[in-house]
């Protein structure tokens, strides 16, 4: 098999001016993975600084209400910073640290990876720049402040549909112009090899909590995960240690946007076709002449073209399922939870809690479906009241 | 030999880059061309791609405009075969790796060879994946273009085994654009290229004025311009003609007067 590859997915498409740095971190992530200082001070940083283990909540009114299978909620919107990021983001920057790196760049789509680089940043001592699409940064105000206070630099991205692939655009032209110093800390398992391994890894502790946990609260493991996906690293990281349990069902839930029948959509399995960008070989939203489509979705942390090539493969396999969920299915949803637990979920992991309500309908009670929450909701507010129509004072 | 090789059999070379369908195929057309009658020895046709993440704002600006004019594949393989009815310089495509691969890449091939492409850079391709095109370049006959750059290190030598046309020779760190300082970082890079190939290298990536053109054909055996013509284009649009025409000719005069 070729270097990065998950069947014919990943790979390695960098311009050259990328390769000797992807080269570096290849070399160097090797070199610390199995470093038991290494481990030792980032375990150390998850269970100190991000609040590993993130809990394992059992939803009592949630399943009471819905009369099906048992839902579990894994509360990585109880982590710092609100999300699932902060995994990978730790890992990378303590990894950037050891190879001797002082600055470090990151695009970002709602926000929340930004705020987890900032954040790890301004704890490494790290120079940190964000790149974040002008539409987004309208849509997510509140964290382009939250970025600035943490002392990183917020780079709107104004071309294309300035959004979450223009920011990876530009983050890939701003590191190729000043690499020797610099990591870009990318946000998903997506890009160009060994990128779509290293969050994998960084991310994949959400899967094996999960496993422990479910197994000492039921004895059993889950009848199925579910997950939003974006690029896709909360997914794989919640699926990964699952993947050789066939009696698991992972279900990653896409944003569909306004519908996969419409082209205001984000759903990358149900209306996209094999291609290469952002460094990867996959599956990417486009026409018949390659151009990459303009994505949309109420989630600006879904809204992108693509999805990470280990879920392209898992795809192709039959390994996972990945199901379109609309926009209204997901402000449903984030309301639903936001009343019935009292937990307001982040607008993307909505998507994943929304399809979880339809499929728990038809299942058991002696059924057991997690739920993936990957980051909390404070940052949605405002959007979804200008969603409804409700007009606030921010 | 290749045709593209052929190309830099009389002195320095120049290679000229233009967006095609920036801002409309008909003036791409008109520009090739202009380009070739001034002097230009090779001439690069960029198929506009949504995402051109190698290039600077002035080609990013060209794509998106080319883009937006309704510039596709299918209508520059036709300018193509329409322009190969008389001219002889060699023609290159410039794009990124999906607009080949989702044309379908042994298609994309066949059309480029028929239309009378000689060779295909694709930047977002690098020596590490380049059998994703590279067997279907040997089938109909296109040269497929390596790049090195100032960090390729222990890597140039494959790649200079490996290239085909002429090397691809990367200034400087960055994206495509005008630069105003060049150094020579490059020139050690090109040294080694010589102890593997004897392709012809060219360097590219901000150079604009004739005096870098100058320095830099010092180094190589060509240079290649890009965004220096684009600027032009998108400021003179359908009359960028003899301006153009006249920049390549002055670019053409300082690399030839060594
Ligand atoms: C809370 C949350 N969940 C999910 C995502 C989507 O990313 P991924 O698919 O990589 O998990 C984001 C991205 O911004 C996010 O902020």
């Amino acid at each position: 098999m070729r270097k990065g590859r998950f069947s014919q997915y990943g790979g390695q498409y960098a311009p050259e001016t990328m390769m000797g740095a992807l080269q570096e971190l290849e070399r160097e992530y090797r070199r610390w993975r199995n470093d038991p200082t290494f481990e030792a001070e980032l375990a150390a940083l998850l269970k100190n600084y991000a609040g590993r283990p993130s809990l394992l909540y059992y939803a009592e009114k949630m399943t009471r209400d819905l009369g099906g299978a048992k839902i579990y909620l894994k509360r990585e919107d109880l982590n710092h910073t609100g999300s699932h990021k902060i995994n990978n983001v730790l890992g990378q920057t303590l990894l950037a640290k050891k190879m001797g790196k002082t600055r470090v760049i990151a695009e970002t789509g709602a926000g929340q990876h930004g705020v987890a680089t900032a954040t790890a940043a301004a704890l490494m001592d790290m120079e940190c720049e964000v790149f974040m699409g002008k539409e987004d940064t309208a849509r997510q105000a509140l964290n382009v402040y939250r970025m600035q206070l943490l002392g990183a630099k917020v780079h709107p991205v104004t071309s294309g549909t300035q959004t979450l692939k223009d920011a990876v655009n530009e983050t890939m032209r701003a590191w190729v112009t000043r690499i020797a110093d610099t990591h870009y800390v990318l946000g998903s398992v997506m890009g160009p090899h060994p990128f779509p391994t290293i969050v994998r890894d960084y991310q994949r502790i959400i899967g094996a909590e999960i496993k422990a946990q479910i197994l000492a609260a039921e004895g059993k493991l889950p009848a199925a995960i579910l997950a939003c996906v974006g690029g896709g690293s909360n997914a794989i990281g919640a699926f990964y240690d699952f993947i050789t349990d066939q009696s698991v069902r992972l279900i990653g839930c896409e944003a569909a946007g306004r519908g996969v029948d419409t082209a205001e959509t984000a759903a990358t399995i149900a209306t996209g076709k094999v291609g290469i960008f952002h460094g990867m070989k996959s599956l990417f939203c486009q026409d018949d002449f390659g151009q990459i489509a303009p994505v949309y979705s109420i989630s600006a942390g879904l809204d992108y073209p693509g999805i990470g090539p280990e879920h392209a493969m898992l795809w192709e396999k039959g390994r996972a399922e990945y199901v379109p969920v609309t926009d209204d299915e997901a402000v449903a949803a984030f309301e639903y939870l936001s009343r019935t637990e009292g937990i307001i979920p982040a607008i993307e992991s909505a998507h994943a809690v929304a399809h979880a309500m339809t499929i728990a309908k038809e299942m058991t009670p002696e059924q057991i479906i997690v739920i993936n929450l990957s980051g909390r909701g404070d940052k949605d507010v405002a959007a979804i009241a200008r969603y409804k129509g409700v007009s606030l004072y921010e | 030999m290749s045709k593209i090789k052929n190309a830099f059999g009389k002195g320095k070379a120049l290679i000229a880059y233009i967006t095609g369908g920036d801002p409309n195929i008909e003036t791409t057309g008109r520009l090739i061309r202009a380009i070739a009658a001034a002097g230009a020895d090779l001439i690069e046709i960029g198929i506009p791609f949504s995402d051109p993440i190698a290039e600077g704002p002035v080609i990013q600006g060209a794509s998106a405009r080319a883009l937006a004019a309704g510039c596709t594949t299918d209508r520059l393989f036709d300018l193509v075969m329409e322009l190969r009815k008389d001219l002889e310089t060699p023609l290159l495509f410039m794009t990124y790796a999906n607009p080949v691969f989702a044309y379908g890449t042994e298609r994309f091939m066949q059309r480029s060879a028929a239309a009378g492409i000689d060779g295909l850079i694709i930047p977002d391709t690098p020596y590490e994946e380049r059998e994703e095109f590279a067997g279907a370049c040997r089938q109909y006959g296109i040269d497929l273009l390596s790049m090195v750059a100032p960090t390729s290190a222990d890597r140039v030598r494959q790649i200079g085994k490996a290239a085909e046309g002429f090397l691809y020779c990367v200034s400087s760190l960055g994206v495509t654009g005008v630069r105003t300082k060049l150094t020579d970082e490059i020139a050690s890079v090109i040294k080694i290229v010589r102890e593997e190939s004897d392709l012809p290298c060219a360097i590219g990536f901000g150079i604009s004025t004739p005096e870098q053109a100058k320095q830099m054909a010092a180094y190589a055996d060509g240079v290649i311009i890009g965004s220096a013509i684009v600027k032009l284009i998108a400021e003179y649009g359908e009359n960028s003609i003899e301006p153009v025409a006249a920049y390549i000719a002055q670019i053409k005069k300082a690399i030839t007067e060594q």
